[in-house]
């Protein structure tokens, strides 16, 4: 009996494993295209796609294009600075309400709360209308502002909604201790609760960095322009510019994917750790 | 306070914690989106290009004219079929790859887990070109990939073909976004106390039965989140179809859907110049029929949902 037990969970192993590594090959498998053939020939490319460069066929014109004509620096530097900009405001901003909220009983404590978790499900994008002639309003069209503000507001309510959870489990004692010594509000917020919910504001920046990285919408409609472009949008543009140069969108793809490889390789382990929160045994 | 009972100062704290976030998310999200709604009963007059108020004569446009009306329907319906794929194929396989993954002792789940959830954080100019170069008939690799199989003769431009262009961009999105419900069932599968586990496998149910009598209807509830979070993301859907299909949604609209109708309507299109007080109309319509979503699930699918205290 123990034997043949032994020998289904060993059978039930092997299947799992067979079908994990399939969905693995089907994720990986466009990416790593796109990364060796990135490197070749456009002769290679079409001959034998499936085949990593070797002495013959390796080749860097691709590179060389893109560097050449696209402001690719430029537009990574865009997102960056939209993306931290946009990302320092969610956390900050979003962990000093979460306190409010968590911390004291005023009135319409509840009332603020619901307002603010209404954004968690309404995508700010059905406000475009709106969004648009208010930054026409104010001159910030095709400024890093205008994708800052509208992604502070896009990420405030799930920050807001996931720092107050974890606020409202810091010690009464700690604070209350704090109060004692003659800490101000401002202290024991700063001093004391900020750096104890430090692995939830890794969630919250990692649910808030991805979708403005990789947002097409506003950029396109907010910030078309040369100096503002991001790096999503510069890459749209590019490929729809180089449509038959192969080589060129090859290298652009494979640029606009290793800096988030390189990322994920390295923060990939916290990223999960962030997502599976709550879930620690 | 020295003890003495007297007025408590006015605690200006709570204001200057909860303002900045306050002010900015209602003056740039809140008061947009009514300024949309409201702007969706205003026209603007072709000749005196007078602003004024029409009641409801735009909505009366979007469903009952038929140059208005046929695109949106179309649009409508295949954004039900995009999200009816979803569910189809992304959660459940999502369901497969975690309840895998949850197995104990399963070497290399670091592995699998990492790479599945890859595709997630890539770009939708990534992935839409990355799937367009590689469903390209002129590249040729599906098509060999197929042939090898000895599929070659099942092979046409997938995205390039009416009948085929909704359901593949549907399975890109699904091979995208995979890693999100796999990530959050796995979370919830962990969670699952190790003595409900052990509790069945004394009573012998172990392997699949264990999974559909005990787990799944404990992880009912983050199944309902998962299907909430596809709806809205679902409808609210642009940028996969830009990047592949361009702003007409092509092949001949087939992939059209709320989101690239809002666009091209509000952006105005080769033919047709932008109206934004049409666009806030449609809009103002997603705003509702996601509403409605949450609403069904908030009401409906939240209370029907037994939770069991773990």
């Amino acid at each position: 009996m123990a034997f043949s037990r032994a020998r289904r969970n060993l059978i039930a192993e092997l299947g799992a494993h067979a079908i994990l590594l399939t969905f693995t090959v089907i994720a990986l498998f466009p990416v790593l295209l796109v990364l060796i053939n990135s490197l070749k020939t456009k002769k290679a490319i079409f001959r034998a796609p499936l085949a990593p460069p070797d002495a013959e066929t390796f080749d860097l014109i691709g590179y060389a294009t893109v560097l050449a004509q696209g402001n690719f620096p430029f537009y990574f530097w865009n997102s960056l600075f939209v993306t931290l900009g946009s990302l320092f405001l969610v956390l900050l901003l979003g962990a000093m309400a979460a306190f409010a909220l968590s911390e004291y009983r005023f009135p319409f404590n509840r009332f603020v709360a619901l307002y603010m978790a209404l954004g968690i499900m309404v995508p700010i994008r059905l406000g475009t209308v709106g969004i648009l002639n208010l930054m026409v309003a104010t001159g910030l069209v095709n400024t890093h502002w205008a994708l800052i503000l509208v992604y502070t507001a896009q990420g405030l309510p799930l920050s807001i909604f996931i720092l107050s959870e974890f606020m409202a489990v810091v010690s009464k004692d700690l604070k209350a201790a704090g109060r004692i010594d003659g800490l101000s509000e401002y202290a024991i917020f700063f001093r004391l609760v900020l750096p104890l919910v430090r692995p939830a504001m890794a969630t919250v920046a990692v649910f808030t960095m991805i979708p403005i990285w990789n947002d097409l919408w506003f950029p396109l409609i907010l910030a078309p322009a040369e100096e503002t472009k991001t790096l999503t949008l510069g890459a749209q543009v590019f490929v729809g510019q180089f449509v038959s140069n192969w080589n060129a969108i090859l290298a652009a793809m494979a640029l606009a994917i290793i800096p988030v490889l390189i990322l994920y390789l390295i923060f990939s382990r916290q990223l999960i750790r962030g997502i599976t929160a709550g879930a620690v045994k | 306070m020295g003890g003495k009972p007297q007025k408590k100062p006015f605690p200006w704290h709570i204001p200057v914690f909860l303002a900045p976030a306050v002010l900015i998310y209602t003056l740039v999200m809140i008061l947009p989106l009514a300024e949309t709604l409201r702007l969706s009963f205003f026209q603007r007059d072709a000749v005196s290009q007078a602003t004024s108020y029409v009641g409801f004569a735009n909505y009366a446009r979007l469903f009952f004219d038929p140059f208005w009306g046929g695109p949106f329907f179309n649009a409508l319906g295949n954004n039900l079929y995009f999200f009816v794929i979803h569910m189809l194929v992304q959660n459940p396989i999502g369901i497969l790859i975690a309840a895998l993954l949850s197995m104990t002792h399963l070497p290399g789940k670091k592995f699998y887990r990492t790479a599945i959830f890859l595709p997630t954080l890539l770009s939708f100019v990534v992935v839409g070109f990355v799937w367009k170069l590689m469903l390209s008939p002129l590249w040729g690799v599906s098509k060999d990939m197929m042939s090898s199989v000895g599929l070659g003769h099942l092979f046409m431009p997938f995205l390039g073909k009416e009948e085929t262009a909704l359901t593949t961009l549907s399975l890109i999105s699904v091979w995208q976004f995979v890693g999100i419900p796999m990530m959050l069932i796995y979370a919830a599968l962990l969670s699952i106390p190790d003595e409900v586990i052990e509790a069945a496998e004394c009573d012998g149910v172990t392997g699949l039965s264990q999974f559909f009598k005990i787990k799944l209807p404990l992880i009912l509830p983050t199944v309902g989140i998962i299907s909430i979070l596809t709806f809205v993301g679902n409808f609210n859907a642009f940028d996969l179809i830009y990047t592949t299909q361009g702003p007409l949604a092509g092949p001949n609209f087939s992939t059209d859907l709320l989101g690239t109708i809002l666009y091209r309507t509000f952006y105005g299109q080769q033919t047709q110049p932008g109206d934004p007080n049409m666009g806030a109309a449609i809009a103002t319509v997603m705003f509702f029929i996601i509403l409605a979503g949450v609403a069904v699930y908030l009401f409906v699918i939240q209370r029907k949902l037994t939770r069991y205290e773990m």
